[in-house]
């Protein structure tokens, strides 16, 4: 992938060479849908619920937040069964904050990471 | 769980799988022109390279400037002038490098990749060069050069382990860190690194995890701590205390690095000292080792010194990160010190590995090694922490004191074959600034000799899960093991063993230990 654009409702939106936008208020839920179409994610409601939670944690504090977190917080809403990793790993395969903060319109979280 | 249902469990994971591997440790040899000419990372942007002190573009004599850069340097440090000079293509190296292994391309060759910058050396700087410079394999610094440099400087992970084979200890890493120092003087930078020290000087770590979210996240931990054991164990930040821990600021972000991290936050807690996290110091990593840039490593290295300072501490720990530990081990002292203002009796700084152990040797913790049993673990020496460190007082000690960790915690330990492990122990694949995303095959390729080493030892002793002391080696495990066979989370880390295994006073653990006890007595009588 090289930089570019999404193309949403016949408005493009600019991303970087890895496919995250570049102004995070460009997001809208249809453009998470065409970023995820291109991951080859199928966005269903426990998808959403992912995200959501994402967008309102980097609300709060700038940053994605910590694996552990998320999955604290999923497990919380929606029980043990999908409160674990595995469970996230399943709904994006290329890793829950890598590939899930492309799709929430987030920056990728750098380091060793 | 019953220690017989975890007995069961283990001797399952023990098995040996069908598709045993009888291949070779290593690879086809054979040379592959260009093989890896391809992979390329992104360039960082204007933005990331000014921050750093650097051009944001190419400028127009960038040769003068680039040659001018290589003879300061040569002038600065004499190993870079050496090794340029003494190599006598003896061969030794050639096959020692892990992306050469994994992608065959001979610019990957350490004498390969040490040319592509001392035929440039030659040209300019050496007489015969500038007289007869075909003879002696002299060439012109051109565009293509620069570009070549650009691509295969950012294919070594500046681990060394071509020095340790060869004769004159020749080390790869130094004419890597030049090069890409020179790559940076003319606007050349990578994304990958550039953002990332970027961001230590806006936010304090490579994440860009500002307090407020780090506050919350040690909250959570110290949360979820008292849950798994009925023990406050304090997850301190900005707090005035005896020892400052400075630590990669993956353990407060991802698995299996944040395990680690509750392990260390036990051990202080079983020791009974106060200790903190400083928010403005919260990464222990130091990327201007990465890209050379003694200026920018200088920067980062003296925010360790400012929060020492300003919470009064008399000791700095340093957690479980590779390149971290060379950086704070061997230069922190030159970069930021004099450190007298801390306890004369620790070492400055100190590894949480070389505290945790000073402590099981004391007697002083106390660990139900069964709670490990359902692993057979095997360890990574990760590449700076065996070649360019030390642990404890002797001569090898950081090859020793991770693994008497281990075995103090837990009951089944192997190790991969020699020649793959202490000093000469093979990359991860994923060091030296190239623990990203654009680079994911050559992270695969560089990765495979590591993973080919752990496949014998699951095949041959059922080895289930592997063990390191970096947050670089951990992260790029979980992304390259799974493609070999293994599980995401069969990467670990050693405090994640220690974590495990340890009991606090007055916990769970201890009341759940005790009562066992208690009946195994009984039914003893």
């Amino acid at each position: 992938m090289s930089a570019g654009f999404y193309e949403v409702n016949g408005k493009q939106v600019p991303h970087d060479e890895e496919g995250y936008i570049t102004n995070l208020s460009d997001w809208s839920k249809e453009l998470a849908e065409v970023i995820a179409k291109q991951e080859g994610i199928d966005m269903t409601e426990e998808h959403w619920d992912v995200v959501n939670f994402l967008r309102e944690y980097y609300d709060e504090y700038q940053i994605a937040p910590a694996i552990r977190v998320l999955v604290k917080a999923i497990k919380k809403k929606f029980g043990p069964e999908k409160g674990n990793n595995k469970y996230l790993y399943e709904l994006f395969p290329y890793g829950p904050a890598k590939q899930a903060c492309k799709i929430a319109g987030l920056p990728k979280p750098t380091g060793c990471v | 769980m019953s220690e017989l249902e975890k007995n069961a469990e283990a001797a399952e994971v023990a098995e040996v799988p069908e598709e045993a591997l009888n291949e070779p440790l290593y690879f086809d040899m054979e040379p592959k022109d260009g093989a890896s000419a391809h992979i390329r990372s992104f360039p960082a942007v204007e933005e990331f390279q000014e921050q750093l002190g650097y051009p944001g573009e190419r400028p127009e004599n960038w040769q003068e400037v680039a040659l001018a850069k290589m003879d300061e340097l040569r002038g600065k440090f004499r190993s870079f002038r050496l090794f340029l000079d003494i190599c006598v293509k003896c061969g030794a190296c050639t096959d020692k490098c892990h992306y050469y292994m994994g992608t065959s391309d001979p610019k990957n060759m350490p004498v390969g990749r040490q040319d592509l910058l001392r035929s440039v050396y030659r040209r300019y700087f050496t007489l015969p060069g500038k007289w007869f410079p075909s003879l002696v394999g002299a060439r012109e610094l051109t565009e293509e050069v620069l570009d070549e440099w650009y691509t295969y400087y950012f294919q070594c992970s500046e681990c060394r382990r071509c020095s340790v084979f060869c004769p004159y200890g020749i080390d790869t890493a130094e004419i890597t860190m030049a090069a890409r120092e020179i790559l940076d003087s003319v606007g050349y930078g990578m994304k990958y690194t550039n953002e990332i020290i970027t961001k230590v000087f806006k936010v304090g770590n490579n994440l860009g995890l500002p307090k407020p979210a780090l506050e919350s996240t040690l909250e959570d931990l110290e949360e979820e701590i008292e849950e798994d054991t009925g023990v406050k164990v304090r997850l301190p930040l900005d707090e005035p205390a005896d020892i400052l821990l400075v630590t990669p600021s993956a353990d407060f972000f991802a698995e299996p690095h944040i395990d680690g991290l509750i392990g260390y936050a036990k051990v202080f807690h079983a020791a009974g000292v106060k200790w903190t996290i400083s928010s403005y110091a919260s990464e222990a990593a130091n990327f201007g080792m990465f890209i050379g840039s003694y200026e920018n490593m200088r920067r980062i290295a003296l925010r360790i010194r400012k929060a020492a300072i300003d919470l009064g501490v008399k000791r700095i720990i340093i957690g479980e990160c590779g390149h971290a530990w060379r950086a704070a081990y061997s230069f922190l002292n030159t970069l930021a010190g004099p450190f007298d203002f801390l306890d004369p009796k620790y070492p400055v700084p100190q590894h949480i590995c070389e505290f945790t152990w000073d402590l099981i040797q004391q007697g002083k913790l106390k660990f139900d090694k069964s709670q490990n049993d359902h692993l057979k673990l095997t360890f990574h020496d990760s590449c700076n922490v065996a070649r360019a460190s030390r642990m404890g007082d002797y001569p090898g000690g950081q090859f020793d004191i991770p693994r008497n960790i281990i075995k103090a915690v837990c009951n089944h330990y192997y190790e991969m074959p020699e020649g793959t492990t202490h000093e000469a122990t093979l990359c991860c694949g994923g060091g030296g600034g190239l623990l990203t995303d654009d680079l994911m095959e050559l992270r695969k390729k560089g990765g495979s000799p590591r993973m080919k080493a752990l496949k014998q030892v699951r095949d041959e002793y059922g080895v289930n899960k592997m063990a390191a002391i970096c947050a670089i080696c951990k992260a790029q495990f979980t992304k390259i093991m799974p493609e070999h066979g293994f599980a995401v989370d069969d990467i670990m880390s050693v405090h994640q063993l220690v974590s495990n295994a340890i009991i606090l006073p007055g916990s769970i653990q201890e009341k759940e230990l005790m009562e066992e006890q208690g009946q195994a007595a009984d039914a003893a009588e």
